[in-house]
């Protein structure tokens, strides 16, 4: 059947030879992996631990309830239930006015004729995704301060009451959307124009001939183009429902709204790197990944249901 | 085609939205520049809104001046160009090999890979390691740990799969060993993806800011978003401060504030419209992985 034995062995070599140095340069990302990925993954049994500074991790003892103590402790805690919340409201108004967005403005460019003004119009909508949340959030402060910033001159210019958009919980919700809106909705509509341009020409002739308006083409070529990108766009959107950000309500956020602005993120960074309550913040981060991998793959297994093609 | 006229006015409709659109991306940039070289006493009254009024370049001098601001932003660029040529080498390491079909194990490695892409361990046990190994408040903890996204990695791999096979198994009979291909002939015709990559990890690094927060509490090396944001949130207490009633004077630390952000903003602005073209081609490559 085989080779014997010994032609084997040449051959094994013989393979070495040739390709040892692709396992050598393989070696540095996977020890990369190894170290900085997998290893921190064995440390989340703190989660069901009592963290001990002078023991390692295995040695740690248990905690009380069978281990689950500090998920017990989580849960009765008022400020990581207001995070739970904030986290899925954010991510929802997100999802519900964030993501139709590029969408839309995906279609009104791709109807717009002028070509060089187009061109120009991308390359300005692109431009706020390079700024960092940072940079926005010093943007945001001096365009809506509260007494001299722009827009509430310009309100009390015109008879209105200013407006405190960074420092009322409600408005800040309001701001903290309409500005995710504004960082994302240039860059994301490359994407969807992108798989624009793979719908064939001919559909729309043919339509032209069989006398469609405009909408009808939209309604019945376009959108139907873009179906599978947005399908695979949402699937990632729903999975990440309760993942959280954290530079974006860091910046944006300040004492004022701080019982809307605190997120999963944000809580364990305040619970555990400011606080040291190490395990109960592990077991908080620990309930949000495996949260978000089961919501990952249900939004995945869903889209399959409906004849989609998934992400994977 | 002749155009009817309810055509050409949606068109105009379509192209003016769009106006509302570039100025929607522009005034808040238009109104900080305005702001950062106004006077302080024009900004408490108001009277700024895209035009500077009462010229000065008082913040400016001020923050030039400051070499706390200076050196963060010194050491920020420096760190750039050290953290985007280690992750371009480590994203290169990581890609290539996986393109040989022949090499053993191949799937396992994907695998492996591809897992931490979903499931991540949280902020904390990343702490706890960073701290067993030293790295916590070194500044290679900024460097290290984060030098490889798999994202990217998956980009840089499906630009090598476009480049045809036979190139490389013709180069294999002539006796060149792997590095050498990759040197020879993936390296210089990946050009475009190199570049794109390159500009995703320095404007990552040039704007990322919570690793340093969380992991580095030493000031010498706090990179400008995080230098920023401590400016920020001491400024955004005293302009809550002034709506409460409390009497303070934000006018000077407004003008200061926005030309610190204006500092850090001009990098990113400079290179923007240049290399564009590339960020472009990179988001569309992320898309086709799909």
């Amino acid at each position: 059947m085989a080779l014997p034995l010994a032609a084997r062995r040449r051959s094994t070599i013989n393979y070495l030879r040739k390709y040892w140095s692709l396992y050598a340069m393989l070696s540095i990302p996977l020890a990369y992996f190894i170290v900085f990925r997998y290893i921190p993954m064995t440390y989340v049994q703190i989660a069901f631990k009592r963290y001990s500074i002078v023991q390692n991790v295995w040695e740690m003892p248990l905690a009380r309830n069978y281990g689950f103590e500090y998920f017990i402790r989580a849960f009765s805690n008022r400020d990581f239930l207001y995070a739970v919340r904030n986290t899925f409201m954010l991510n929802f108004l997100d999802l519900v006015i964030g993501f139709p967005a590029p969408i839309i403005l995906a279609l009104l460019l791709n109807e717009l004729p002028f070509r060089r003004f187009k061109r120009f119009t991308q390359s300005v909508a692109y431009m706020p995704h390079f700024l960092s949340w940072i940079i926005i959030s010093g943007l945001a402060v001096q365009l809506f301060a509260p007494t001299n910033g722009l827009f509430n001159v310009v309100l009390r210019r015109l008879g209105f009451n200013t407006v405190p958009f960074l420092n009322h919980p409600t408005y800040w919700v309001f701001t903290y959307v309409l500005l995710g809106v504004w960082k994302n909705v240039g860059w994301n509509t490359i994407i969807y124009l992108a798989a624009l341009t793979n719908i064939n020409p001919e559909l729309y002739e043919a339509a032209a001939i069989d006398g469609a308006g405009r909408f009808q083409k939209i309604r019945y070529i376009t959108l139907p183009g873009l179906r599978p990108t947005i399908v695979t766009l949402l699937i990632l959107s729903l999975g990440h429902i309760l993942s959280s950000e954290f530079d974006r309500p860091m910046a944006l956020g300040n004492s004022l709204v701080h019982n809307v602005s605190n997120v999963i993120a944000t809580f364990v960074y305040t619970y555990g790197i400011r606080g040291l309550q190490f395990s109960l913040a592990a077991a908080v981060g620990l309930f949000q990944s495996v949260v978000c991998v089961v919501f990952l793959m249900a939004a995945n297994a869903l889209a399959k249901k409906f004849g989609e093609r998934g992400i994977w | 085609m002749v155009k009817s006229k309810g055509t050409k006015a949606a068109d105009l409709v379509i192209a003016f939205i769009c106006v509302l659109l570039i100025i929607a991306c522009l005034l808040p940039v238009l109104n900080i520049v305005a702001r950062s070289l106004s006077s302080s006493e024009a900004l408490i009254k108001g009277q700024v809104l895209l035009w500077p009024k009462g010229w000065n370049f008082t913040a400016y001098k001020l923050v030039l001046g400051d070499s706390k601001y200076t050196w963060s932003l010194g050491w920020t660029a420096i760190l750039t160009v050290i953290c985007t040529f280690v992750s371009m080498v480590m994203t290169t390491l990581c890609a290539y090999p996986l393109i040989y079909d022949k090499l053993k194990g191949r799937r396992f490695f994907n695998t492996m890979i591809l897992f931490t892409m979903y499931f991540n361990a949280g902020t904390i046990p990343h702490y706890l390691l960073y701290k067993e190994l030293g790295l916590l408040n070194h500044p290679l903890v900024l460097i290290i740990p984060n030098s490889l996204s798999v994202f990217y990695m998956i980009i840089m791999r499906s630009f090598f799969y476009s480049i045809p096979d036979s190139l490389r198994e013709s180069a294999e009979i002539d006796g060149a060993s792997p590095v050498r291909i990759l040197f020879s002939i993936y390296l210089p015709l990946s050009k475009p993806v190199l570049a794109t990559l390159s500009l995703f990890y320095a404007v990552g690094r040039w704007n990322g800011f919570s690793d340093a927060l969380m992991y580095m509490n030493d000031r010498r090396w706090h990179p400008i978003q995080l230098f920023l944001y401590n400016i920020l949130k001491s400024v955004t207490s005293i302009e809550v401060a002034t709506q409460e009633g409390f009497a303070s004077a934000p006018g000077l630390s407004d003008t200061l504030q926005s030309a610190t952000v204006v500092f850090a903003t001009v990098p990113i602005l400079l290179v923007y419209p240049w290399l564009q073209k590339y960020f472009i081609s990179g988001a569309t490559l992320g898309a086709l992985k799909d």
